[in-house]
This record gives C-alpha cells, structure tokens and sequence, in this order.
C-alpha cells in the first residue's frame, strides 16, 4: 500500500489542509511571505504540497520548485524558514493522529525538495 | 469516440484528457501540477456536461457554474469548453425602477431584455458605454421573480456611479454582462451555520443569499451583520428586521463603528462584534462582502476561528 493511501488519501490532505495553513499564518517566523498572497489560491497551493507530501498524484519538477520560490527566496527565505514549515507538517499530521512512521516518511518526502525551494 | 470544441474548433480527444488534448494540438492552456490538485487549468463547459471526477475538489459553487479541472477531465461525450475568464456575454436590460434606498446608495431595479440566468449574491458588469464597466452585486432572487435588484454605492469620482445617481431613471436602456462570482448559497446542508458580514453596499449579495438560503428550507443559523460608521448608512433595516421576526434561525445586527449606537445597534466595527458573538466558526460557512479592508481581514480572522478556507467565499467590492 502506498504511503498517500496509508495516511488516508485526498480526505487526509482536506483534513489537514486547513490546520496546516492555519499554523502557517499564525507563524510570526514565516507569515511575512504570505501578506497580500490571495489567500484561496493559496490554499490550493498548500493542498499541491501536502498532497506531494503524503506521497500522492503530483507533478512538480525540482525547476518548477526553484521558480515558485525564487521571488521568496530574493526576500529573505532561508533554512530557518523551511524548518519552520516542516515543524508544522509534522505538528498537523501528528494533530490528525498519523502514525509516526508514516510522518516521517512524509517528512522525508518534502525535505527532499529543501535544495529546489531555497534555491541552492 | 468524444469531441472537445473549443475557440470555435473541434479537436479529437481519443484516451487523453480535455487538457492534453488541447495542448497536443497547440493550444495554450494555463496548467500546473497535471494531477487535479492545484486547480491552475480551471475550464468551464458551455456545451454537454463533464464526468464528475473532473469537478473532485473543487468548491461547490464551482462545481454549481459547470467548472472542472482539465487534466483530470476524460470526457464521454462531445463537450464544448471555454477558460474561465472567457469573457462574459453582454444583454440590454430595461429600468424599471430607480430609488434611493439611503442618501449613497441607489437601489436600481432591472428587466433583462432575454432569459437570465443567475445565482442570488452573483455580480453582473454594468456599462456606462463600451469600456467602461463596474461590477454590482444582484440583492435579488431568481427564485422569487424578482426584478435585478442592484444596490450602487456613491463613489466619490466614480465615473459609473456618478453618471447612474446623476441620469437614471425608469424606462432607460442599460447594458448588462452575465452573471459571475462564487459567493452565492448552494444548498445541500441546510443544518450548516452561516455568518455573514457586509460593509456598505457589500449589503447586496448578502441580502440576497439570505433570502435565497431561506427559500431553500435552511434550517442552520443566518448570522448577518452590517456596518457603518453611523446610523445613517443602513439601508434595507425595515426589510431584514421583518425577516428576523418570521426566521428564528435569521438574526441581523447594525453595527456603529464610530459615533452614537441608538437601541437595536451594536457599537464597534461590525467584524469585531460578529467574531465577539462567535468566537469558534468550526463549521460555519461564512460570506464577506465590501470594503476590501475588511473583507481580507474578515477572511483571516474567521479562518483562524476555525472556518474552513473551503467554506469562506468573499468578494471585495
């Protein structure tokens, strides 16, 4: 069984979808990068992340990454704030009472695209 | 074997999706992650309908307008398709009523000159001539047979608003676009609780998505607040209190952000008041329409008060 349906596939990714960009705004370390960002289309976004997370349908090169990020990276983005994002990756699935093993494997999945996001 | 029209050309689409038929034959349409999730190649059909996996996550009142994600779209039978900010097609609609429903906000009653279709809360264009065109919202219900009910606000320099409050009278000729815009009620929860919070003439889809909502049997509360900086710029309070004394489940409340705060008025500005009077929207659906101050701000606040983002549905005007 693959990890995105161990963790409980698109119905996972809406029940955390919401707590996780919830976290994320309310994050004095990153909310700066999300002013004026339109917050529905956002949300989308957020869904595309912790949809490749969970190890689900996804589509993203490590370019698409790079450019994405590039304009956040140009303000400032760096190591500290991605560990804050991956701080509330794992809060959210352990909140919606994922099994350890599989958040680190979700984990592992999006800190794989560390490198791409902050550009290095 | 299915067809998918678009721009007026018919293209074959055999085993592959809306999306990668179209981009095999050249044409060029917005797409991002190629697997349902990111919504970037939102399209909408005109002609036929889409396989309902095509519509999986998006929101309801998407869905309700007939969009779909084209990447996931396998259609099984012919379609016509257009993006989804193909322009809207314009209609002539006759005045049949103008009156102002306080001293900044002219209520104007339309009768389209062809069948209309739309959602209470939707917004059409209005033209003052060819490129000149502001978005109202429709207070009306389609439900109800009602006339177009637009509530324009006076903007200071605003070159429609003005040329409507100095001219407009019943028996004129206007040009009107289509309906658009996702903040309308759909129904199929009718035990859901919904908040709704307008400032100004942000009044108008509210007023007519609450009567839409009630007409439908919603048996969840109706929680509609309206500000002004003062008593003067409510409109439409005899019509909502009435509402209120026939729906329990409806309650309206004024509020006063600055100056006195007469009896059956709360003071303070009016998303302050609504979020004091509910704190946790865990399950809520909320509307917001305005000023676009407030509209974002109410956005963050009621997500952060447990709302979900799939459940906020705004417009800022």
């Amino acid at each position: 069984m693959s990890l995105y349906n161990e963790i409980g596939g698109e119905g996972a990714v809406n029940a955390a979808v919401d707590i996780f960009y919830r976290k994320v705004l309310k994050d004095d370390r990153i909310k700066r990068f999300f002013d004026g960002v339109d917050m529905n289309k956002q949300a989308a976004k957020q869904k595309a992340f912790l949809t490749m997370a969970f190890g689900g349908p996804h589509n993203y090169s490590g370019a698409d990454m790079r450019k994405g990020h590039a304009h956040l990276v140009a303000q400032g983005l760096n190591d500290s704030h991605f560990d804050a994002v991956m701080e509330h990756l794992g809060a959210t699935l352990a909140e919606l009472k994922v099994p350890g093993h599989l958040i680190a494997q979700a984990a592992a999945i999006a800190e794989s695209t560390r490198k791409d996001v902050l550009g290095k | 074997m299915s067809k998918v029209v678009y721009g007026g050309q018919s293209y074959e689409c055999g085993e592959s999706s809306v999306l990668d038929c179209l981009t095999a034959h050249g044409v060029a349409i917005p797409s991002s992650c190629r697997s349902g999730v990111c919504q970037t190649c939102l399209m909408r059909v005109v002609e036929g309908e889409v396989p309902d996996k095509a519509k999986a996550g998006l929101k309801p009142t998407f869905a309700a307008q007939n969009y779909f994600l084209a990447c996931s779209c396998y259609p099984e039978k012919n379609i016509e398709v257009v993006l989804p900010d193909a322009g809207l097609g314009k209609l002539d609609a006759q005045v049949t009523g103008v009156e102002y429903l306080n001293a900044d906000i002219l209520g104007i009653r339309l009768n389209p000159s062809r069948p209309f279709e739309y959602k209470a809360g939707q917004f059409i264009n209005l033209f003052k001539d060819a490129t000149t065109a502001r978005c109202y919202s429709l207070a009306s219900v389609p439900a109800l047979g009602e006339a177009l009910f637009l509530n324009v606000r006076k903007v200071p320099g605003g070159l429609v608003s003005a040329w409507l409050f100095a001219d407009l009278k019943a028996g004129d000729t206007l040009t009107i676009s289509e309906a658009a815009g996702e903040c309308f009620y759909v129904s199929g929860q009718p035990e859901q609780n919904i908040l709704l919070i307008a400032t100004g003439s942000g009044l108008a889809p509210l007023y007519g998505i609450i009567r839409d909502a009630l007409l439908h049997g919603h048996t969840g509360r109706l929680s509609l607040y309206h500000g002004s900086y003062n008593a003067d710029g409510f409109y439409l309070v005899e019509e909502l209190r009435k509402l209120a004394r026939e729906y329990p489940n409806f309650t309206y409340m004024p509020c006063i952000s600055d100056g006195e705060v007469p009896a059956g008025y709360a003071g303070g500005m009016v998303l302050d008041v609504a979020l004091a009077d509910h704190p946790d929207l865990s399950g809520w659906r909320v509307f917001l329409c305005g000023n676009p101050n407030m509209v974002n701000a109410a956005k963050q606040q009621t997500f952060f008060a447990g709302a979900s983002m799939r459940d906020i549905f705004a417009d800022p005007f």
